[in-house]
């Protein structure tokens, strides 16, 4: 069969579509909430993740409206402080960290490295109900009294002065710690313990390095903002001066408490997603990411640095005058990594065969908002010029370019590219791909403006800007653009879902990918992932984009099968 | 429909900043179009079906990526240093700047001048007259920022902090608290008003505004408070068995029992008020309780000591300038630029 230049590959007959699989291994309620399968607990991750992302979202289009009038109209001071601590924890705690990493990590690390399962799958399933009993708690929390301190949680406000549902948020975020601990711990056992014969580690896709290193970072982070916002708990509650002054304890020590793992808790939310890119980027190109070990070591690098650049955070916080200027160059340091990154994924292209399919269009779109993203970083991270930046909307524009522009694209192609393969179904593809464009145009509008209007000095975190009336334009342009965004963001909902029902089945490797997953199992997996254990015969990204070429111009032999490529023990 | 694009340049910072926010501004839009531009051309000549040379695809090119990195750690490095000169002529206020206080509280700001004059959420600077902001904060962390000027710092519960500069226009300029601080942040704030030296002479002249106390001058303001509390029943002319004196202390290196030692400033002498047990001064037992004064009270008090046992006014005008308001130089407008 041709495949056509512009579609995926589809099968009406079942040819590589399974017929038992795990989707259908069991209909009992049962057999999803109890199962030790990490696909199963990737599928119910997703569901969650998405649920929570709505929550978010409709907090974030809240904040917009009130925006647009320079007294706000819509609601209280009081609320509109909840709201936006609402939106900032849903989205940091219950969204960013465990999106990828539930949902894409759990599914794929066993099938990209040739395992059975994750090294520890009941760890795995406690790790999901973590994520749960923690995020239910904070949801109840933020929805019932609020919480108004921001996701910060800057001492002494949140443990002195602060009288919403403070303690409860924290106790939930701290539950999510421990899911995020597990998850890590999981992660790293089973790459190191659990790769099929023949998988080395300089065949493993990057996908696999950067949750790797992702996992390191969670292992040495998490277990320290844990503690904090236990201490501040403990301040709250039992009045036991830790951070409040008036009881004799440091306001400052909490941020470099909560900073220290926080920042590199940025790099957790985007490494998975730098992840995700180099494998579409490789697969859509037809060509092996350029540099690939120089990808993988800049995740390790990445790592590594991000644990020494908290302070950027507190140029003007009161740190000494010297603090800040080692801050700012270590801060130089790690952008580097990123850099190598961006260049790296761009030259995959070169020599490649280019297919603007709709997951490599979401991962196009993060190449440019991240790179915008990651070089704002570079006005924060140079002290001098963080100085008037920082609390503004400058900050909350850069960080949107990274989290939103580089995780949420990520996520949204991770789940195009992968969709196939964890439910055996296509969703229309033009709509997919025009629906990235919109996406990509409404961020911009959205963003964009934040940044002008940071600088202008608009400081972030204000319900009411009449005192600068300037201002508002941009907020207007910023609250158009978010509802593109908004529209944007809700398409897939509805057509990936509606794909579940009545998209044409998929067949094992609809992209024609390279990759385990892809050559050696079924379209949704088999419950055990593989009829054998898979032996890996060749290079990481074996593509030949010359190859393929004359294959679609039918001058070239198909594509060996399966059954020729990958063999089993 | 008019879109401006930048706060007004309106201190001795502002020029520097924009220069450097505008160069890094150059380097982000030249190496996000290139990042598009070859992308763009990447994909156009490489497209799907496209016939393009992709024999011997390349992989990897250490060498390529080496130039690469280097280039950004060069143009990081030089961003990084420019910065930092700008950082660090922030953070070090000129010797001659006129030292003004500052409380933050929810939801307003405290200000006052050394002459006595109070305000509330709004603040009177002379133009071209360095401007010294010592600042706390009596609840939790605020940040005293002001766009125009290009400054921004935290005023932190339980300690001083400093932010200083020299106005370069008058004009009528945001005060934003810039760190949130709970239900009225967004409205904890005001403008700072830069005078031309006369105006705002004039405007001391006719005292300030209504806030302006009874004792005129902080000093007076620390000294009466140094007499309701008794403080010289302890604290005599010269060091006695109960107590060292205070005469001459501000700036003086003061040794401790357990042998560590501090200069005397602000920080400590609000540090011995409120916990006079946490450093005593070598040879001493602590007989001191702690006061509980409120911020106010306490920089009065340091203003006092900071004159105290020295020929006070001249010491006090070589320390402070504004404690004499209209004794300002006029011709050292412009800080130390
Ligand atoms: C290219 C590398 C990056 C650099 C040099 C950089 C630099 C910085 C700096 C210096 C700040 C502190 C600004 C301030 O508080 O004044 C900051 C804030 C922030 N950055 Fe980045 N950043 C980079 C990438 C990222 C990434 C990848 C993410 C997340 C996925 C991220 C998320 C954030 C967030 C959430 C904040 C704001 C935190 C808050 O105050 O709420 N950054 N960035
Ligand atoms: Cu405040």
């Amino acid at each position: 069969m041709i495949q056509e230049a512009t579609k995926p590959q589809v099968f009406s007959d079942t040819e590589g579509h399974a017929e038992k699989n795990y989707l259908n291994a069991g209909h009992t309620l049962a057999s999803w909430l109890l199962t030790k399968d990490h696909k199963r607990i990737a599928v119910m991750y997703l569901i969650s993740v998405s649920i929570f992302f709505l929550v978010g979202s409709i907090a974030a289009m809240m904040i917009r409206l009130e925006l647009t009038s320079p007294r706000g109209t819509l609601m209280s001071s009081e609320t509109y402080n909840k709201t936006f601590t609402a939106h900032g924890v849903v989205m940091i705690f219950l969204f960013l960290i465990v999106a990828i990493p539930g949902v894409f990590g759990n599914f794929l690390i066993p099938l990209m490295i040739g395992a059975r399962d994750l090294a520890f799958p009941r760890l795995n399933l406690a790790s999901l109900y973590a994520f749960w009993i923690g995020g239910i708690m904070a949801t109840i929390a933020l929805l019932s009294g609020g919480v108004d301190t921001g996701w910060t949680f800057y001492t002494p406000m949140s443990s002195m002065y602060s009288n919403g549902n403070v303690t409860l948020t924290l106790v939930g975020a701290f539950i999510i710690g421990f899911s995020s601990i597990f998850t890590g711990v999981n992660f790293i056992a089973t790459i190191h313990k659990m790769r099929a014969p023949g998988m080395t580690w300089w065949r493993m896709p990057l996908y696999v390095w950067s949750h790797y290193s992702t996992s390191v970072i969670i292992l040495l982070g998490t277990p320290v903002v844990a503690i904090t916002l236990l201490l501040v708990v403990v301040e709250r509650v039992l009045h036991i001066g830790i951070f409040s002054p008036e009881l004799g304890g440091d306001p400052v020590l909490f941020q470099h408490m909560f900073w220290f793992y926080s920042h590199p808790a940025v790099y957790i939310m985007i490494l998975p997603a730098m992840g995700v890119i180099s494998e579409v980027m490789s697969c859509f190109s037809r060509n092996k990411v350029f540099g690939y070990q120089m990808v993988a070591m800049s995740s390790m690098g990445i790592a590594a640095l991000g644990f020494v650049v908290w302070g950027h955070h507190m140029f003007i916080a009161s740190q000494s005058m010297y603090q800040g200027i080692v801050f700012s160059l270590l801060s130089f340091l790690v952008a580097i990594p990123s850099a190598i990154k961006v260049f790296n994924w761009t030259l995959t292209m070169y020599k490649g065969s280019v297919w603007l399919a709709s997951p490599m269009v979401y991962a196009l779109g993060f190449i440019g908002l991240f790179t915008l993203g990651g070089l704002t970083g570079l006005y924060l991270a140079c002290v001098g010029t963080d100085v008037h930046l920082t609390a503004t909307y400058f900050v909350v524009a850069h960080f949107h370019y990274v989290m939103v522009g580089g995780t949420l694209l990520a996520f949204l192609a991770a789940l195009h590219f992968w969709w196939p393969k964890m439910f055996g179904r296509m969703y229309p593809e033009a709509i997919a791909k025009w629906n990235a464009v919109v996406v990509f145009i409404g961020f911009n509008v959205t963003f964009l403006p934040q940044f002008v209007v940071g600088y202008m000095g608009m400081p972030r975190r204000y319900h009411f800007y009449y005192f600068a009336p300037e201002f508002q334009i941009y907020h207007v342009m910023s609250t158009l653009g978010s509802s593109v965004l908004a529209f944007g963001l809700i398409m897939p909902a509805f057509y990936l879902t509606k794909s579940l029902i009545s998209g044409p089945k998929a067949p094992a490797n609809p992209w024609g990918a390279k990759g385990l997953e892809w050559e050696a199992c079924t379209s949704p997996p088999d419950k055990h992932n593989f009829h054998g254990i898979p032996v890996v015969v060749g290079d990481v990204y074996d593509y030949n984009a010359e190859e393929e070429e004359l294959r679609l111009k039918g001058l070239a032999p198909q594509m060996v099968t399966k059954d020729d490529k990958v063999k089993f023990i | 429909m008019n879109f401006p694009y930048r706060p007004e340049q309106a201190s001795n910072f502002a020029m520097d900043y924009d220069a450097l926010f505008f160069t890094i501004s150059a380097l982000t839009a030249i190496f996000t179009l290139m990042v598009m531009v070859l992308c763009i051309w990447l994909i156009s000549k490489y497209k799907r079906g496209k016939d393009a040379d992709r024999s011997n695809p390349v992989h990897h090119n250490t060498m390529i990526e080496l130039v690469w990195s280097l280039i950004s750690l060069v143009l990081g490095m030089g961003i990084f240093t420019w910065g930092s000169k700008i950082f660090i002529e922030m953070r070090q206020p000129p010797a001659n700047a006129m030292e003004i206080f500052v409380v933050g509280k929810r939801w307003m700001w405290h200000i006052q001048h050394a002459n006595g004059i109070r305000e509330n959420n709004e603040l009177h600077v002379p133009v071209g007259q360095p401007v010294k902001l010592t600042m706390i904060s009596q609840d939790v962390i605020h940040a005293f920022y002001i766009p125009q000027f290009r400054v921004q710092y935290h005023v932190v519960p339980g300690r001083y902090t400093m932010l200083w500069f020299t106005a370069t226009k008058a004009g009528k300029y945001n005060l934003f608290c810039s760190m949130h601080c709970g239900t009225q942040h967004s409205e904890m704030g005001g403008y700072v008003y830069a005078m031309e030296r006369p105006d705002w002479q004039r405007w001391l002249a006719s005292g300030g505004n209504r806030y302006k106390p009874v004792p005129e001058t902080m000093v007076a303001a620390g000294e009466q408070l140094y007499k309701d509390f008794s403080c010289s029943n302890c604290h005599k002319d010269v060091d006695d068995m109960r107590a060292p004196s205070l005469n001459g202390l501000f700036g003086r290196k003061r040794t401790f029992n357990d042998g560590t030692s501090m200069i005397a400033d602000q920080e400590y002498i609000r540090q011995s008020l409120l916990n006079p047990g946490l450093n005593v001064v070598k040879g001493y037992n602590v007989t001191m309780q702690p006061y509980t004064f409120s911020e106010e009270q306490i920089l009065a008090i340091g203003e006092y000591l900071r004159t105290k046992g020295t020929a006070t006014s001249e010491a006090a005008q070589s320390v402070n300038p504004a404690v004499i308001n209209t004794a300002i130089p006029a011709g050292n407008a412009g800080g130390n630029r």
